[in-house]
């Protein structure tokens, strides 16, 4: 379970978070939909980590503890995952070096054995089949010479292997052609499991109809402003978001 | 009328009484060496106004002249060979110099090559000799001039036309005296026509001690023969190092050589290549690892004195703490060099708040049809990347180490020999276990 509370964020002098509240339950998946610069990548950011925030109030709590106290890499290993919107590449650091390096990092943190490289191999190769990833590209550079969409797919290739309890795909939809958004959404769904939860961001409904949210959240001038079922996802997509940006105004 | 007498330093003293007290022991033509210290001698120890020693002010490095070092014990030479680790674990014919001095042959080198002591082949005027000093560009480098008056020891090593050496020759220097000494040693590479030839060398020494190694190798490389030159500067941490390579270049020759520095209080590492046939392609690569008040100079000029050759050189510097690094590349492309194909650059990881990067590229062009650039940056480690890789679990220390070792990586993939490779990627991974 996740929980924000009365979150305000600004970098250099600039509000991106006004007093964000959300929770997130085991097992939820929870949408946030919103217009450009409402602050979700920025609220993806500063839950995973990123050092460029500057936190002025509120707590973020996984399971009770306040994270935002851990800096990224004791986040990830108490299972906060950020799946990308621009996966990075990494000359020079193979796929599968930079696989193991991150899973046997997360294990000692937790105080559990390394895993074997077969058995990583292994793991891998099943995760990659899910998500149509040829063998060979786990022997390149990470995502160098990758597509958007492979990038994508190697993202949830990641939160697959790593197992967390918190998953954030930050517009994991943007630059997908049809049949990768099928193949991401239906990675995606097969991680879905009542121990874990999952935000996904997005500004269409078209994601929403592969990966179906139990809740969706309205966002605008950094909080949450509505939230609903399903529906809500279909109801912004005919109306768009006026209404919303006058009710953050308020 | 007053006569202007030249300052002379403590350094420049000493090097010329030195000289007079060594000369007459020294093996070859004295006129020779006369000739090298008295080119040296009129300029002195450079210093930051001379253009080429502007970053490495080796007035200010050597404060001393050192002498050379006595010929080890035979305990001393057992000790030292026992702590040798460089490129240690590949199948290698090793020839070892300790202090300077060349130890007795403790493996089998392979078969047809031809190898004469310096001394030797200095004291009977070998024919082989001729080919010393043959890179005219480096003549008159105070450097060279200083390894060329004091030289006295080291080996000339023909492979014949034709011959494919699979077995990498393995020079090993090691410096194992506790009190400051210097050498001169001069290695001399013959690689006739068509033959191949990888040549590993390794510079190690003991931390502590001040100790002052100019070691200088020579290639003169035939038509369609092919070398590769791995050189590894895990000096002590006292010691200045100077080195130099010295490449002529026949046609259609494949040369490539990486220097990969890790140790030494000062080092300087000079190329001068010369391209004498067409179809060539050099490259020639650096990667540097530096920390605390660590200085390290690479200094080429790569000559391009013929049409239709290529050359890349490629610097990798990481700079922890204080470190300086220090690249200065020139290509040359004389009037005829037309289809000159080279491009340079050097590129710098920052990590240490103190630390410095110089760069000095130049280009010289001569010719209208060429293809040259250069390209040099100085940066800290991606903070996005690294957010990235935390992002996955890893912790700021291994994903600096991952990032460090992949920008080094470029420079160490090249290495075509399996176990040179592995070991130079050995090589990093420990200064960066070093580095926590």
């Amino acid at each position: 379970m996740i929980e924000i509370k009365n979150l305000v964020v600004q970098i250099e002098d600039n509000r991106i978070l006004n007093g964000l509240d959300l929770k997130v339950a085991d097992g939820e998946v929870a949408a946030i939909m919103g217009p450009n610069g409402s602050g979700k990548s920025t609220l993806s950011y500063v839950i995973a980590g990123k050092e460029d925030y500057e936190v002025l109030d509120g707590e973020v709590l996984l399971d009770g503890e306040n994270i935002l106290e851990m800096d990224a890499a004791e986040r990830a290993a108490a299972g906060v995952f950020l799946a990308f919107q621009y996966p990075l590449e990494i000359p020079g650091v193979g796929t599968m070096t930079f696989l193991k390096a991150a899973l046997n990092a997360q294990r000692k943190a937790r105080g559990e054995e390394p895993l074997s490289t077969p058995e990583l191999i292994k793991r891998v190769n099943a995760a990659g089949e899910v998500l149509e990833i040829k063998r060979d590209f786990l022997k390149r550079a990470l995502n160098v010479g990758f597509s958007g969409g492979e990038k994508k797919r190697m993202e949830i290739l990641q939160m697959a292997l790593l197992e967390p309890r918190f998953c954030i795909l930050d517009e994991t939809d943007s630059g997908l052609d049809i049949d990768a958004l099928r193949i991401v959404s239906d990675g995606v769904n097969k991680l879905r499991d009542p121990g874990r939860s999952f935000l996904v961001i997005t500004h269409y409904q078209r994601l929403l109809n592969h990966i179906v949210p139990d809740t969706v959240h309205v966002m605008s001038a950094g909080r949450i402003v509505k939230s609903g079922g399903k529906e809500l996802a279909l109801e912004l997509e005919a109306n768009g978001y006026a209404d919303y940006r006058q009710l953050a105004a308020e | 009328m007053a006569e202007i007498t030249q300052i002379r330093t403590a350094a420049e003293t000493g090097l010329a009484a030195l000289f007079e007290r060594l000369k007459g022991g020294l093996p070859g033509d004295v006129a020779v060496r006369e000739a090298a210290l008295s080119g040296f001698a009129t300029m002195g120890l450079p210093h930051r106004r001379v253009e080429e020693f502007k970053y490495t002010d080796l007035r200010a490095l050597m404060r001393d002249a050192a002498h050379p070092a006595e010929a080890p014990s035979p305990d001393e030479t057992t000790k030292a060979f026992a702590e040798a680790k460089a490129f240690a674990e590949i199948d290698a014919a090793r020839l070892t110099f300790v202090n300077g001095h060349r130890a007795p042959h403790s493996s089998e080198l392979p078969a047809g090559i031809e190898v004469v002591t310096m001394p030797d082949a200095m004291a009977s005027g070998h024919p082989l000799l001729g080919f010393l000093n043959a890179v005219a560009i480096a003549r008159g480098n105070p450097i060279y001039d200083l390894n060329t008056a004091f030289l006295a020891d080291g080996v000339v090593i023909r492979v014949p036309a034709g011959l494919a050496v699979e077995r990498p020759i393995h020079l090993r220097f090691l410096a194992a005296a506790s009190a400051p000494f210097s050498t001169a040693t001069r290695i001399l590479v013959i690689v006739e026509e068509g033959a191949s030839l990888t040549l590993l060398e390794s510079h190690e020494g003991r931390d502590g001690v001040a100790y002052q190694p100019n070691d200088v190798i020579e290639f003169v490389v035939g038509d369609r023969a092919k070398v590769a030159h791995l050189r590894l500067n895990a000096e002590g941490s006292e010691s200045l190092a100077l080195s130099t390579v010295t490449a002529k270049l026949g046609a259609e020759v494949v040369f490539n050589s990486l220097n990969v520095v890790v140790g030494g209080a000062a080092s300087r590492h000079q190329v001068f290549a010369t391209f004498a046939g067409e179809g060539t392609n050099a490259r020639i690569d650096g990667a540097n690892m530096l920390k605390g008040r660590q200085h390290s100079d690479a200094t080429l000029v790569v000559d391009h004195a013929v049409p239709h050759c290529t050359s890349r050189e490629m610097f990798k510097s990481v700079l922890d703490d204080s470190s300086v690094g220090v690249f200065q590349g020139k290509i040359i492309v004389r009037p005829y060099a037309q289809k000159t194909d080279g491009a340079m650059k050097s590129n710098a990881l920052l990590l240490g708040e103190g630390a410095t990067m110089n760069n000095k590229p130049e280009l010289e062009i001569f010719a209208d049809d060429v293809v040259c650039g250069h390209g040099a940056t100085c940066g800290a480690l991606d903070a996005d990347l690294l957010f990235y890789l935390k992002s996955r679990g890893l912790p700021q220390a291994l994903a600096q180490s991952l990032l460090i070792q992949a920008f080094l990586g470029e420079a160490v993939e090249s290495v075509e020999h399996e176990g040179a490779r592995e070991s130079l990627i050995g090589v990093i991974e420990g200064w960066l276990a070093a580095r926590g």
